[in-house]
C-alpha cells in the first residue's frame, strides 16, 4: 500500500468532514488549513491534529502578549543583525505555552507581577514605564542565586524562551553565524583555524579521508578490504 | 473475535520491518519466495516531501524542534517514544525499565546513530573468557562472511586498524574530524585512550546507483532523503519491493497478536489486527520470521499459547523473555575553554561523531568484567529549542556573574557557542537470567493483546564499569584544560535505566541445548522448525558494540538457511 499522499489527504478529508474540529477550534476551514501548512515538515496525522488544535487556540491576551514582546526586546535588544519581532518570538512563546502547559501559570503570573510591581513603583503598567524603570524591576530577578524565588523562576523561563526563540529563528541563526543545514562537501576544519589550534590533518593523520574527486565512483575493494576506486 | 483469513498463502511471513526484518525481506524476496511483511506502524519514506524532516530549519516548526511528541526532538525520524499511545508496559517491584518502540516502516533503524560495529572474536566467547554467562554456539568466523556482505550492500565508513576484537571490514572512506574531536583525541591519547575514525553506515562514497552520496547536513537522525544513510526502509525494503514483481506484500498498520498454530500443533502463520478497521486477520505462511525487536518478539511467542504450547510457543525451556539485557550507558559533558570564541564555519559533517574510542583495555587488570566504547558530540551545531538556555552559566568557571539580560546575551551566547563536548560511555552488561520480560497477568493494550512486564536490575559489574567511564572522561577533560559540567555521583555512577540505550537483546537466546536456549545457531526455534527470530533476541551476550550490524549479518545467515531448508523440504 502506497501512502505517499496519505497524511495530507487525511488532514484535508478530516477537515472537510469536520470530525477534527468539533468543539476545540474556531475559524474558517481555509484559514485553519493555511495556518497549519505554514509549517511544512513530516508529522504524523496525530501530530498534525495536535498542532492544528494548538495553533487555533489563544492563551495570552493581546495585552499580555504585548508585555511579553516589550520584555523580550529588553532581554535581546534589537540590533542591525535582527530583532525579536523578525524572529517571531512572541508568536513562538504563545505557541510553546499551549504545547507545554507547565509553562502557563508561571509565565502568566509573572507578567501580572511585572505590572503589579510597575504600578507600585511607577504608577504605570510595565509597558508604559521608562526603559530604566523597567530594568530596575528586572534587575531584582535577573541574577538568581541557588534557590530561585517565584519571580526569578518566571524571569529565567522567559529569558530562556526569548533567547532560544531568537537564535532558532532565521535572523537569529544568521546572527549566531551557524552556516550549515545545506548540501555541501565537508573537507575538515578550515586551515587557518586548524593552525590557530595547533592541529594538522597532514601531520597528525595517516588515513585517506574522503576524496571529493572520487566519491561518486562506485566503491570497489580488493579481497583484503582495500578500496580500489 | 472473528478472524478473517486471507486467501493468499505465503512462503514466509516476516513480523517487523527494522534491521532484522528488513534484511530477511530483502534476501528472501530476492531468492524468489513469496513474502508478507508485517509492520505495526505506517508507511515511511524520507524522500516523500510530506514526511521529510532533513534540511528543515527550526523556524519551519512552531515549536522550533522541541520534542513534545518525540522524545529526541520533533525532527527526529522515529514515530514512537518510550510511551506509545494505547500500548503500555508494566514493571515489577522497583524496576525502572524504558522500552523504546518505533512504529513505522523501518522500525528502530529510524532511531539510531548509524554506529555500525562488528562483534569481535572475543564477543562470541565471553563465557569462557571471564566465566560469566555463556558462549555463543557460533564464532566470529561463522559470521564474518555475512558482515562482509552487509558492509558491501549497505556501506560503512572506517579504517583498517588491525585491532583483534574490533575486526576491520570493507570500509568507505572516513570524514575528517571536527575541531572538538581533535581536542578529544589530544586529551584521550595523553590518557592512553585509543581514538579511531567512526564506523558509521553512511555512504561517503557511492555504493550503488539507487542511493545518493552523503552531502554532510548532519541530519541522519531525521532519515536521509537521498538514502545516503542506512534505514531498513530505504536500503532494504524499497529495493526488495523493486525486485519483487508481485512477490512481496507489505502490510502496514498491522499489529501482530500471535503466531497461529494448526490442529497438529504446527505454526501456520500469524494473526494480526489491522489498525485501520480494528478487525483481526490471519496470514497463512509456511515459515514465520519474527523480527519485532527482542522484547516484542518474546511477547508474541509468550502470547502464542495453544494446547501444544501451554506457556507460549518456543518456550519449553521457560527461557523466552529471560536474559534480557541492554547496553550500559552514562553521559558526561565538559566545557573546554580553548573552544571559546570560535570562528564559525559549516561543521555539520556526517550525522554522528567522526571519531570514537573502541574498548582499549584488558578486563583482567580491572575490577569489572566487560568493556565499553566512548561516543562524543559537540561542535557548531544547529540551534534548536533549548539552545541558549542559561546562556552564560559557564561564566562560573571564570568567577564572572551569571545571569542578566540585554546586550551581553548576544556576546556571551556567541562566546560559548561550540565550546562543550558530550561524552557517552556505552558498554557491555553481563546477561542475567533474573533480568527478564514476561506477560503481565492482567493488563492488555488497546488491541486486547496482553502486555509485557519487566524485571531488571543492574549489578556491581555494570556499576563499576560506569564508575570507570566517569574516571576516564574526567582524565581526558583534564588533559585538555576542560571542566566537567556535572559529576555522576551515587551508587549507580550515572548508569542510565536499563532499556535506555535501546540495545535490548537476549530474550530468545541461541544455543545447542534446547533446555538452556530458545533458538539454535540458525535462529530457528528448538520447539518449532518453521519459526525463526532475526532481531536481537537470539544474542547470547551483547558486546561493547551496537547490535545492528550483527542483527543484520545473522538475519542474512538465517535467511540463506531458510531458503536452503525450504528447497530441501525440511520446513
Amino acid at each position: 500500500m502506497n501512502r505517499r499522499d496519505s497524511i495530507k489527504t487525511m488532514v484535508i478529508s478530516s477537515l472537510a468532514s469536520g470530525l477534527l474540529l468539533e468543539g476545540c477550534i474556531q475559524g474558517e476551514k481555509e484559514v485553519i488549513y493555511e495556518n497549519v501548512w505554514k509549517y511544512k515538515y513530516g508529522r504524523t496525522p496525530e501530530e498534525l491534529q495536535r498542532d492544528l488544535e494548538i495553533l487555533n487556540q489563544v492563551f495570552f491576551s493581546k495585552e499580555e502578549l504585548n508585555t511579553i514582546r516589550v520584555l523580550a526586546h529588553l532581554i535581546v535588544p534589537p540590533t542591525k543583525e535582527g530583532n525579536i519581532d523578525q524572529a517571531e518570538v512572541p508568536e513562538f512563546i504563545e505557541f510553546i505555552v499551549k504545547d507545554t502547559p507547565s509553562y502557563q501559570k508561571g509565565l502568566r503570573d509573572g507578567v501580572f507581577w511585572l505590572d503589579e510591581k510597575s504600578m507600585e513603583n511607577f504608577e504605570k503598567k510595565f509597558v508604559n514605564c521608562k526603559v530604566e524603570d523597567q530594568k530596575s524591576i528586572l534587575d531584582k530577578v535577573a541574577f538568581p542565586k541557588d534557590k530561585k524565588s517565584k519571580e526569578e523562576t518566571f524571569f529565567s523561563n522567559m529569558k530562556n524562551l526569548v533567547i532560544t526563540g531568537y537564535f532558532s529563528s532565521e535572523v537569529g541563526i544568521n546572527d549566531l553565524g551557524y552556516k550549515g543545514n545545506q548540501p555541501n562537501f565537508w573537507d575538515g576544519v578550515p586551515d587557518n583555524i586548524m593552525k590557530e589550534h595547533g592541529f594538522s590533518y597532514d601531520k597528525d593523520w595517516k588515513y585517506n579521508f574522503v576524496d571529493p574527486m572520487t566519491r561518486n565512483d562506485l566503491a570497489e575493494w580488493d579481497e583484503n578490504g582495500n578500496l580500489i576506486t | 473475535m472473528e478472524i478473517i483469513e486471507k486467501d493468499k498463502k505465503y512462503d514466509v511471513v516476516i513480523v517487523g520491518s527494522g534491521a532484522g526484518g528488513g534484511m530477511a525481506t530483502k534476501i528472501l524476496t530476492d531468492s524468489g519466495l513469496n513474502v508478507a511483511l508485517m509492520e505495526a506502524g505506517p508507511f515511511f519514506d524520507p524522500a516523500n516531501p510530506d514526511q521529510q524532516l532533513h534540511l528543515k530549519w527550526p523556524y519551519e516548526s512552531p515549536r522550533r524542534g522541541k520534542g513534545s511528541t518525540r522524545a529526541f526532538g520533533e525532527f527526529h525520524a522515529s514515530y514512537g517514544d518510550w510511551e506509545v499511545d494505547g500500548e503500555p508496559y508494566e514493571m515489577k517491584g522497583d524496576t525502572k525499565f524504558n522500552w523504546w518502540r518505533s512504529r513505522m516502516l523501518g522500525g528502530r533503524t529510524n532511531h539510531w546513530g548509524r554506529i555500525s560495529l562488528r562483534f569481535g572474536p572475543n564477543d562470541f566467547k565471553r563465557g569462557s573468557i571471564d566465566g560469566l554467562g555463556d558462549e555463543w554456539p557460533i564464532s566470529y568466523d561463522d559470521v564474518k562472511p555475512y558482515y562482509d556482505k552487509v558492509d558491501k550492500l549497505i556501506g560503512v565508513t572506517g579504517t583498517k586498524e588491525n585491532i583483534y576484537n574490533e575486526p576491520d571490514g570493507f570500509f568507505l572512506p572516513p570524514a575528517k574530524p571536527r575541531l572538538h574531536e581533535l581536542y578529544y583525541k589530544k586529551g584521550a591519547e595523553k590518557a592512553g585512550v585509543k581514538v579511531i575514525p567512526s564506523r558509521l553506515s553512511i555512504v561517503t562514497k557511492r555504493i550503488n546507483n539507487e542511493r545518493g552520496v552523503c552531502y554532510y547536513c548532519g541530519n541522519c537522525g531525521r532519515s536521509c532523503g537521498v538514502y545516503a544513510d542506512f534505514s531498513a526502509s530505504s536500503c532494504l525494503v524499497f529495493p526488495a519491493q523493486r525486485n519483487a514483481q508481485g512477490r512481496l506484500d507489505l502490510y502496514v498498520n498491522s499489529m501482530v497478536r500471535k503466531v497461529s498454530i494448526d490442529k497438529n500443533g504446527k505454526p501456520d502463520g500469524i494473526v494480526y489486527i489491522n489498525k485501520d478497521d480494528n478487525k483481526e486477520y490471519k496470514i497463512n505462511a509456511k515459515v514465520v520470521v519474527l523480527a519485532a525487536s527482542a522484547c516484542e518478539s518474546a511477547r508474541i511467542l509468550l502470547n502464542s499459547k495453544s494446547t501444544y504450547h501451554e506457556n507460549g510457543l518456543g518456550n519449553s525451556s521457560n527461557l523466552v523473555g529471560k536474559y534480557l539485557h541492554d547496553s550500559t550507558g552514562n553521559n558526561n559533558m565538559a566545557f573546554i575553554p580553548d573552544l571559546m570564541n570560535r570562528k564559525t564555519y559549516n561543521e555539520d559533517g556526517m550525522g554522528n561523531m567522526h571519531l570514537y574510542t573502541p574498548w582499549w583495555l584488558d578486563n583482567k587488570n580491572l575490577d569489572f568484567p566487560r568493556g565499553y566504547h566512548i561516543e562524543i558530540g559537540g561542535g557548531l551545531g544547529a540551534p534548536m529549542y533549548g539552545f541558549g538556555f542559561d546562556f552564560n552559566s559557564l561564566n562560573k568557571f571564570f568567577g564572572i556573574e551569571v545571569g542578566g539580560y540585554g546586550d551581553r546575551v548576544r556576546e556571551e551566547v556567541k562566546k560559548y557557542y561550540g565550546s562543550t563536548i558530550f561524552f557517552a560511555g556505552r558498554g557491555e552488561s553481563v546477561p542475567n537470567k533474573d533480568n527478564y520480560c514476561e506477560i503481565d497477568p492482567e493488563k492488555k493494550d488497546k488491541y486486547g493483546i496482553p502486555v509485557l512486564r519487566f524485571n531488571y536490575k543492574w549489578s556491581d559489574h555494570e556499576r563499576k564499569q560506569a564508575k570507570h567511564m566517569n574516571e576516564t572522561v574526567e582524565k581526558i577533560v583534564h588533559n585538555i584544560g576542560g571542566h566537567m559540567l556535572w559529576k555522576n555521583e551515587g551508587p549507580d555512577h550515572g548508569l542510565i535505566n536499563p532499556g535506555g540505550i535501546i540495545h535490548e537483546v537476549g530474550t530468545t537466546r541461541m544455543g545447542n541445548d534446547p533446555k538452556t536456549s530458545v533458538v539454535n545457531e540458525y535462529e530457528q526455534l528448538h520447539d518449532a522448525k518453521n519459526v525463526f527470530i532475526v532481531d536481537g533476541g537470539p544474542f547470547v551476550s551483547q558486546a561493547d558494540k551496537n547490535p545492528t550490524w550483527t542483527i543484520m549479518a545473522l538475519s542474512w545467515r538465517t535467511s540463506e538457511y531458510i531458503i536452503d531448508e525450504l528447497k530441501k523440504q525440511n520446513i
